[in-house]
């Protein structure tokens, strides 16, 4: 990535979710996420794209990692980065979310990065704030930066994503990340199948262009990618699954139910993982494993975001 | 037809100069009739009606408005209002709610009981018919709660309610979860010959839901509430209805599943009635995009195909009622995550021109939309009113059903302005109402 990048195909003043990416979009911030790679590469990491610039990390939900990744893209580009989140902000105090944001506003950040743990959150902010807004992920909605993170990871091992069959595992019914990921995918051409018990799939999941699957086995077959979600453990027992042993012998990605993947089939999972309730350890640090490299490919997204975002900024 | 005596506190004042709308479309929903000519008016009360009432034969010193060929027809009636007193006036007050009711054409409102505290005793009942004629615009009837503090746990003092003036009993936004209270509850309201109207959710099935299950819900990552809630506990209570008889009216019915049950309930004769929003009637869960919060309502809005089906529902009579179902909230609990705003649409100052939607689009006819605002319900409640003829009441209501203009929620009457019709094009603004003869709204 050089100081001075052509100019980036990227029209959107806020990054809220997939929806309403096209392909041109997201390949743009994937290429652009490439360059960070090897910037993130170098001793010296440090860029002055976002120099002068204040990035706020606003989380009212914990996220050791999402927010140190965004944390690190920010300071690589050389922005002025603050971390807020919930347990030390005013919000517990009553606080209203919208009062937050708007003193938050009145300091005159460039960026906020927003998680929180209601849907629409986020576009609720981004209604009211002059920045520019980033959703680090909001309720069960859309975390569109862990789908670029795991684009650019399928695509930097597999060389392309159009034509390829990804398989996400698991608790779709919860996730952001899910939906996230099948709108990029499908957007890009990938055959995308979702693969959970029926109590932890959302309703209607066949219209959003996917195939559905309750059993495993079967839905592993032939998959070149296995993407495994984080099950949370108070959705482990009784309500929405018997007990974390059964879901783990259903639905567990071990070495037995990996082989029914293609030979060459890759393992991601966006982290944390519950060992021995979703996946095997054996899995998540075997050879097939791509996990600890979604990690790294979340910075340069990252980097590659701000960095495409930093150009709608006033005064730039 | 049962006949309501708690009434008499509420009624506003009577105007004794006799007054005469002439040159007006005369439109009788009970009878399905429309005839051109003009009404008189007087003691509160309709003493004439239809061609031969003209400015010239009058009598002397009556007041004469010209209606210029726009629509007469009975004011109307709306059985579910959240009206904010006692314990929300930050929300609204009879006096706003009742300011919106006349410009909106609605002339007698049923106040939901789940107030703070809820209308669970018969001093509360007294107290709101007391600030109904202090305050009130139109005419405001208490419904009083089904069961002791809305708990659902036991039967409500229904007997000593109706005595003190409430016309039917509710738990208003709850659903009574328990099948025996609920039985017990009808068969008590039976002997008093008294009306219930339930709130049919089952409480379980709906619970973590904030929109209408399906793909949109998805879409946005919110969990939904299934159309099978409703229709398990609309299903129940038709059968304690068939065990005891009681008279029934479901207070929101938004899906086919229901409008199916009800459908059955009405061909095997139980007393049974039904009505669903207005808002159910013209909006789709769609209409919520990015997370609207005015339009987050209990029951959600459904899926179009629903609604088209509850438009066919009301048009054939399966749906006996609308109604306004407004519900104020002010702007701190709508200025939040969609999951959680609070729930309701203000209702009263829009019912009748996002109903009259309905008849331009074709899909309901102009008497079977007035009746279902006026005569149906004043049937249900034992009222008077809802029709036009020599010695009824004279609540009345003149509009155009053609004149065009822009909701602008600033202008609404009501205290709180959550309404789903912001900046909406409307037709059928009303232009007059009168509450027992005496005039409570007028455009200039």
């Amino acid at each position: 990535m050089s100081e001075l990048p052509q100019k980036i195909r990227f029209s959107h003043r806020h990054l809220l979710g997939i929806e309403g990416l096209s392909p041109l979009d997201i390949n743009a911030l994937l290429d652009l996420a490439e360059g960070a790679v090897e910037v993130s590469r170098q001793v010296e990491k440090r860029r002055t794209t976002l120099r002068g610039r204040t990035l706020i990390n606003l989380f009212f939900e914990a996220s050791t990692r999402t927010q140190s990744s965004f944390e690190l893209a920010g300071k690589r580009l050389g922005a002025d980065v603050m971390n807020m989140s919930v347990a030390t902000s005013s919000v517990k105090k009553g606080e209203t979310l919208i009062d937050t944001a708007m003193t938050l506003n009145a300091m005159r950040p460039d960026i906020i990065v927003v998680r929180h743990a209601q849907a629409g959150a986020v576009h609720l902010l981004a209604n009211m704030l002059d920045c520019a807004v980033v959703n680090a992920g909001d309720g069960a909605h859309e975390h569109p930066t862990q789908a670029l993170l795991d684009a650019l990871t399928i695509r930097r091992n597999k060389g392309t994503i159009s034509g390829l069959t990804v398989a996400i595992c698991g608790d779709i019914l919860h996730s952001r990340v899910a939906r996230s990921n099948i709108l990029l995918l499908a957007c890009l051409g990938a055959r995308v199948r979702v693969i959970g018990p029926s109590t932890l799939l959302p309703p209607g999941i066949e219209r959003m262009g996917v195939e559905v699957f309750r059993d495993m086995r079967t839905g592993l077959k032939g998959a070149d990618i296995v993407m495994m979600l984080r099950l949370q453990r108070e959705r482990m027992s009784g309500g929405f699954v018997p007990s974390s042993k059964e879901y783990f012998r259903f639905f567990g990605l071990d070495q037995e139910k990996l082989a029914l993947a293609k030979p060459d089939a890759l393992v991601m999972h966006p982290g944390p993982m519950n060992r021995g309730v979703e996946i095997d350890s054996a899995v998540a640090d075997g050879a097939q494993s791509l996990i600890r490299e979604q990690v790294e490919m979340g910075v340069a997204v990252r980097m590659a975001v701000l960095e495409a975002l930093a150009q709608h900024l006033p005064n730039s | 037809m049962p006949t309501n005596h708690g009434t008499s506190i509420s009624s506003p004042s009577i105007a004794h100069q006799p007054l005469a709308l002439v040159n007006a479309r005369l439109i009788d929903p009970e009878r399905a009739t429309e005839v051109r000519g003009g009404i008189l008016v007087a003691d509160g009360f309709i003493r004439d009606l239809g061609l031969s009432i003209t400015a010239d034969n009058l009598p002397p010193h009556a007041h004469i408005i010209d209606c210029g060929g726009d629509i007469v027809a009975p004011g109307l009636i709306d059985m579910r209002a959240f009206l904010g007193e006692p314990g929300a006036e930050h929300r609204e007050t009879i006096a706003s709610a009742t300011a919106a009711a006349a410009a909106g054409g609605i002339t007698t409102i049923l106040m939901r009981p789940d107030t703070t505290p809820p209308v669970d005793e018969a001093a509360v009942v007294d107290f709101l018919l007391r600030r109904a004629r202090d305050t009130g615009r139109v005419r405001v009837l208490p419904a009083a709660a089904l069961t002791k503090g809305l708990q659902g746990l036991e039967i409500a003092e229904i007997g000593l309610l109706r005595q003190a003036g409430a016309i039917a009993f509710s738990d208003g936004a709850r659903s009574v979860r328990n099948a025996q209270v609920m039985r017990r509850a009808l068969s008590y309201a039976s002997d008093f010959d008294a009306l219930i109207i339930h709130f049919a959710e089952d409480p379980d099935l709906a619970a973590g839901g904030v929109m209408n299950e399906g793909e949109f819900a998805s879409r946005l990552g919110l969990m939904g509430i299934p159309r099978e809630a409703e229709a398990i506990m609309l299903d129940r209570d038709m059968r304690l209805v068939n065990l005891t008889r009681a008279r029934y009216h479901a207070a929101l019915v938004t899906t086919t599943l229901s409008v199916d049950i009800i459908k059955k309930a009405k061909a095997a004769g139980l007393p049974v009635t039904c009505a669903t929003s207005i808002n159910h009637l013209t909006l789709n869960e769609n209409d919520i995009g990015d997370y609207r919060t005015f339009l987050k309502l209990a029951p959600p809005l459904r899926h179009e195909d629903e609604r088209r089906a509850l438009v066919e529902a009301l048009a054939e009579g399966t749906i006996d009622i609308v109604v306004s179902d407004h519900n104020p909230q002010d702007v701190e609990t709508k200025r939040l995550p969609f999951a959680e705003a609070e729930d309701g649409a203000i209702g009263l100052e829009t019912m009748l021109s996002a109903g009259l939607r309905l008849v331009s689009s074709g899909e309901v006819s102009l008497l079977r939309l007035l009746n279902a605002m006026s005569t149906k319900p004043a049937d249900v409640l034992g009222l008077p009113q809802g029709r036009l003829a020599k010695g009824a009441p004279a609540d009345l209501i003149r509009f155009d059903p053609a004149e065009p203009y822009v909701v602008d929620r600033t202008k609404l009457h009501s205290h709180s302005k959550n309404t789903p019709f912001d900046d909406a094009r409307m037709e059928g603004r009303v232009k007059l109402t009168l509450v027992g003869g005496k005039i409570v709204h007028e455009t200039i």
